[in-house]
């Protein structure tokens, strides 16, 4: 009962924080992409890949207490900032959740760009096509971000770091 | 002239209790309504356990995918001329909203929770795979059956034409909203969708409505608000879903620890077995789950014999709200009583939340989450409906969960009334 919480717990976790809700959802797209085990359904959207039972599951989590969320001006738009609180760490405690260690992983996405992010998750969303076929489509649907041929590979080697885990 | 745009000798309608007819004039709807993949639609009903609290609400995902197709027909016949629009997108559209619930089966969300499946997936498979709706559309051409899996998807290159079929208002939430209100018998679910049609914009990346409809997107928006809380989110509908997951999880693990059932569950093997071919997932509709729900009441395991009573008899678990915030341990305790009363825990207790549910409220797309509805001001200025609407932007802003414990309280009134474990369930139950 409530282990899907649970595990978007752990994850908060081992991030200590979030900033920005498109950056939540790539990032815990693309680490169900790379094996772990989190429930939420995810499909495309405007910006790549979107969960809307994640966006849900963290409202239920601000509003038990058990997550913070942060409203922060910047300039001319919004962006949001997840922080565990105390409660929620207990809750964490006992629910005794198999949690694996996704610390090391978190960090490295946490050092991108939410743009890159939303690139990899693309890219991980058609990881049933070829190398080639993937480029092609991501191309397509995401002819307004311009991405370059730089940024393809740059997500490649990203993918490969991430599945090596 | 080309299959494309060959049409009838004659228009075909179909009476609809919501938009009144649905017309087909192209040959190529018509025969994709002929096919048995989209016909088997007729077996599986949109609202999955809904019927069991209200008792109107058996229409299938059939009917809907015609009133799909129906509202969309009516949107690009709009469209038509408009600066963004291309009439060469017209029967992709229609195909794609036609056939966009195709890989739906039996209570799929239950099904796909236990099972790990997606209906998109299989909605994809039975597109592009060796079917009779992937014959007719191959006969457009060989690009289109792709063409028109890739718009389901959302994953097509013209992000309007995605936008009809799949968008915080496009044709989809647009029919089921009125057909379910309509099939439920709630008074909710109205709104005025001739005139949101009529106020509808071809953008290059999205459908926008002119300022002056945003009030009957209001109307729209409370109507979404009003359904998810009265019919889709309903807690006796809620119980019903809990049973129904509890058999399949009851089944797949008697079947996985080499449970002789009396009668082989042949058509649920590859669901057990993770291992679900695109023939054995059209071969289980709601009829054949029913079956079988039926016949598990006579099997030896008295768990599974129970739930399928429970569910084909609809005496369904009782609830109260719950707040896992401040109440988790007692959860813990009323766990280890259960087990203790010799009442499983894992099929007689339940916490049900708000984001176990596949409907959605509308999102102002902050922090680029999702696209947001965009007005269009008289200046072509285009903004976001919250900013323009204080209706929408009071309920938008609200951030309403739920979470409620379901429990078999037969079972507890069985127990001894001097027995503690009784005293003790029933203390933390009444809180």
């Amino acid at each position: 009962m409530l282990e899907d919480h649970a595990k978007l717990m752990a994850f908060f976790e081992q991030a200590q924080e979030v900033v920005g809700r498109k950056r939540l959802q790539k990032m815990v797209y693309i680490l169900k992409k790379t094996g772990f085990n989190f429930s939420e359904r995810y499909s495309f959207h405007f910006y790549g890949p979107y969960s809307e039972e994640l966006s849900t599951r963290i409202e239920e989590l601000c509003n038990l207490g058990f997550l913070v969320e942060e409203k922060e001006q910047e300039k001319g738009y919004y962006q949001y900032r997840y922080t565990l609180t105390d409660n929620g760490t207990s809750f964490l405690t006992d629910s005794n959740v198999d949690t694996p260690n996704m610390t090391a992983l978190i960090n490295k996405m946490n050092e991108q760009s939410s743009k890159f992010l939303e690139l990899v998750s693309t890219m991980l969303f058609f990881d049933n096509f070829t190398k080639e076929e993937v480029e092609e489509k991501v191309l397509t649907v995401k002819s307004k971000q311009n991405y370059t041929e730089e940024d393809l590979q740059e997500a490649w080697t990203f993918i490969d770091d991430m599945k090596k885990h | 002239m080309s299959y494309r745009h060959e049409q009838l000798s004659e228009e075909k309608v179909f009476k609809d209790p919501v938009h009144r007819y649905i017309h087909v004039r192209d040959q190529l709807i018509w025969d994709l309504i002929g096919t048995p993949e989209f016909q088997r639609l007729r077996r599986i009903k949109q609202l999955g356990t809904t019927y069991l609290t209200f008792h109107g609400a058996e229409h299938s995902r059939f009917s809907h995918s015609l009133g799909v197709y129906e509202i969309v027909r009516r949107i690009v016949e709009n469209f038509r001329g408009q600066p963004n629009w291309n009439d060469d997108d017209r029967m992709l559209c229609l195909c794609a909203a036609l056939l966009h619930d195709l890989g739906h089966g039996p209570f799929s969300h239950s099904f796909e929770k236990v099972f790990g499946l997606d209906h998109e997936d299989f909605t994809r498979e039975i597109i592009l795979g060796d079917t009779k709706v992937n014959e007719v559309l191959l006969k457009v051409d060989p690009q289109f059956p792709q063409d028109v899996a890739d718009v389901i998807n959302k994953t097509y290159r013209n992000k309007l034409v995605v936008s009809l079929i799949s968008s915080q208002i496009d044709a989809d939430r647009m029919d089921y909203l009125q057909r379910d209100a309509y099939f439920t018998g709630v008074s909710y679910g109205h709104f005025d969708m001739e005139r949101i049609l009529r106020v509808m914009r071809p953008m290059e990346d999205q459908a926008v409505v002119k300022e002056s409809g945003m009030h009957a997107v209001e109307d729209y928006i409370m109507s979404r608000y009003q359904m998810y809380w009265q019919v889709y989110f309903h807690p006796v509908t809620r119980s019903a879903e809990v049973i129904l997951t509890k058999i399949l999880h009851r089944a797949k693990e008697l079947y996985e620890s080499n449970y002789a059932f009396k009668l082989e569950p042949m058509h649920f093997i590859s669901f057990f077995d993770h291992d679900v071919s695109l023939k054995d997932y059209l071969k289980l509709d709601e009829n054949v789950a029913f079956y079988y729900f039926h016949i598990w009441q006579e099997e030896d395991d008295a768990i599974l014999a129970d739930l399928c009573r429970r569910f084909v008899d609809r005496d369904l678990f009782k609830y109260i709200e719950f707040n896992p915030g401040n109440q988790y341990r007692e959860l813990m305790d009323l766990k280890d009583y259960f087990t203790e009363a010799g009442i499983d825990p894992s099929y007689y207790l339940e916490v049900d939340s708000s984001s176990d549910l596949p409907y959605d409220f509308y999102r102002q797309g902050e922090d680029e989450e999702r696209l947001p509805i965009l007005l269009q001001m008289p200046n072509g200025e285009l903004k976001e409906l919250s900013r323009q609407s204080d209706i929408v932007e009071a309920i938008s802003g609200k951030k309403r969960t739920d979470h409620k414990l379901y429990y078999a309280e037969d079972f507890i009134n069985q127990l001894p009334e001097d027995s503690n474990i009784k005293r003790r369930i029933r203390e933390i139950l009444k809180g």
